[in-house]
């Protein structure tokens, strides 16, 4: 069953998993679908992420106590909502190289050859578990256990934009420059965060990704 | 249109205004004023819109020169700040004639000043905000800190006329003087035994040099989780106490990541947040827990007293 927490004075935690499952994934994307379609009063934001939904509020705006008894009413009958529409991305990398620094150091920690990384990481298909950490960051489910790996002994200050990255269990692609401790292994060019007008990341919780090595990768 | 010309940029000056919010499901932080009860304040005194774009200074002010006459509003901590003709007073509406220099000095107290200026900064928009966004170089100027010879442009309308009077002495704050820091339970806070929460509201914490937009780290009496767990990725709301494995806490600040995976044990309430932004290195501060109806009744009263400056 799922629990809302309160998280600060003006944001609530609804709690599906203590871990990331698929079902806690699926229950947290269709309770941010809900809330985002049909707002209650006081809402300001909202953030999924693997088995939790982050929401914020506006204490002047509303009840508290009534906003964290609708939050959990809604929770508990997720499973009747509408799944989400998907939609599926192919991503173009840059293999190694100076867009991907930590390359070789990978192929090192997990025994595969250079190719064979390559080979991994592309063989799979990634689902999008949420967006969040900084600009368009998505957070991929779905790296092959051959390539788990541990961060970064020193985080980077500075990871340039485009760069695709692991760590641990997890694959991302960090869209803006940002510090960051993950493996980068690749460049992509895709734009995946819109820095321009309206502004907004160009992936969504649930979307299918896959990669592609560019010629001229490693 | 005019321009307000930078003839020194201080030590880390950015456009701000009150941010983005609504956007952490695409991992954008709302950003904003560090102390944004004092640029409110600097809006309305110039006549602007609460949300009006202006320059956050940072420990030591900047100087600039407006290229038309101007009205300017300097808030926050005291910058020392002097116009051609003699010191500025602050807290008020100044009138700047063209190619007068306005220059701040180091602030003695707190940690932030701005420089509210009646039309506004006019820079681009992203997602609706002019806010500089440092750390992922978004936002405000070319999403960086200001530098000699940049030129800002100046809105020519405000929906206002200035005040004519300054604000009251005893509804600034007393910038340097911080009183504890009131905070509610976060969502681990569970995580953490008596012990834990005896040191965290009975120690002093003194602000380390790792200050900034996106955090602030404190030092003291470590705090430690009851059992090392791994926490499960999540969002994290602005003001969060996060307690990494060596025990420092970290308060999360208006440019942290929107999530994280370490346990936090407790949250600074809203009204407390804008104190946050007069923290500087080596400062000592406490906390103090309070409910969230405390922590709401408190949000109210800060509400209806800055209505009241800025009716």
């Amino acid at each position: 069953m799922p629990r809302v927490v309160e998280a600060s004075d003006r944001a609530f935690l609804a709690v599906f998993d203590d871990a990331a499952t698929t079902a806690a994934g699926r229950d947290v994307r269709r309770l941010f679908d809900w809330l985002s379609r049909d707002r209650p009063a006081g809402l300001v934001d909202l953030h999924p992420a693997y088995a939790t939904l982050l929401i914020t509020y506006d204490p002047l705006r509303c009840d508290p106590a009534g906003l964290a008894s609708e939050i959990e009413r809604r929770a508990g009958k997720v499973g009747d909502r509408p799944a989400r529409e998907t939609r599926a991305f192919t991503i173009p990398v840059r293999y190694g190289g100076l867009g991907g620094p930590d390359l070789e150091e990978v192929s090192r920690a997990t025994g595969l050859s250079v190719p064979e990384v390559v080979a991994a990481h592309c063989g799979a298909e990634y689902e999008v578990a949420f967006i969040g950490f900084t600009p368009g960051f998505p957070y991929l489910s779905g790296l092959p256990e051959q390539l788990h790996t541990s961060r970064r002994g020193t985080p980077r200050t500075s990871v340039p934009a485009g760069s695709v990255a692991i760590a641990g269990g997890q694959a991302g692609i960090y869209p803006v420059r940002s510090p960051g401790g993950w493996n980068v292994i690749g460049r992509t060019e895709l734009v995946l965060f819109d820095t321009e007008g309206d502004g907004g990341a160009t992936l969504s919780p649930g979307d299918r990704v896959r990669f592609e090595p560019m010629r001229g990768s490693a | 249109m005019s321009e307000l010309i930078v003839e020194a940029p201080g030590f880390l000056t950015t456009v701000q205004d009150l941010g983005r919010p609504g956007h952490a499901a695409s991992g954008v932080s709302a950003s904003g004023a560090a102390d944004p009860i004092a640029l409110t304040v600097g809006n309305r005194l110039v006549g602007n819109d609460p949300g009006a774009a202006a320059l956050e200074m940072t420990m030591i002010g900047g100087a600039f020169r407006p290229t038309a006459d101007a009205v300017v509003a300097l808030t926050g901590a005291e910058t020392g700040a002097r116009a051609d003709r003699g010191p500025v007073l602050p807290w008020c509406a100044i009138s700047v004639r063209a190619g007068e220099t306005i220059t701040c000095s180091a602030l003695r107290a707190g940690a932030r000043s701005y420089l509210c200026i009646r039309g506004g900064i006019q820079v681009p928009l992203l997602l609706g905000s002019a806010s500089t966004h440092l750390l992922t170089g978004l936002g405000g100027l070319s999403g960086r800190a200001l530098r000699e010879g940049d030129r800002l442009p100046i809105g020519a309308i405000a929906p206002r006329s200035p005040l004519e009077y300054p604000v009251d002495p005893s509804a600034i704050p007393s910038y340097g003087l911080s009183g504890p820091f009131r905070l509610t339970p976060g969502p681990q806070g569970s995580w953490f035994d008596e012990r834990a929460r005896r040191t965290l509201y009975e120690s002093d914490w003194r602000v380390t040099e790792s200050c900034d937009r996106m955090g602030i780290r404190l030092a003291g009496e470590p705090v430690r989780a009851m059992a090392s767990r791994e926490l499960t990725t999540e969002g994290v709301p602005l003001g969060a106490i996060q307690v990494p494995p060596a025990g420092s806490p970290i308060v999360l600040f208006v440019e942290h990541q929107t999530t994280g995976g370490y346990p936090k044990i407790a949250n600074v309430i809203s009204a407390d947040l804008p104190r946050l932004g007069g923290l500087r290195p080596r400062d000592t501060i406490a906390f103090q827990a309070v409910s969230r109806s405390q922590a709401h009744a408190l949000l109210r009263a800060q509400k209806e007293a800055l209505d009241a400056i800025l009716a």
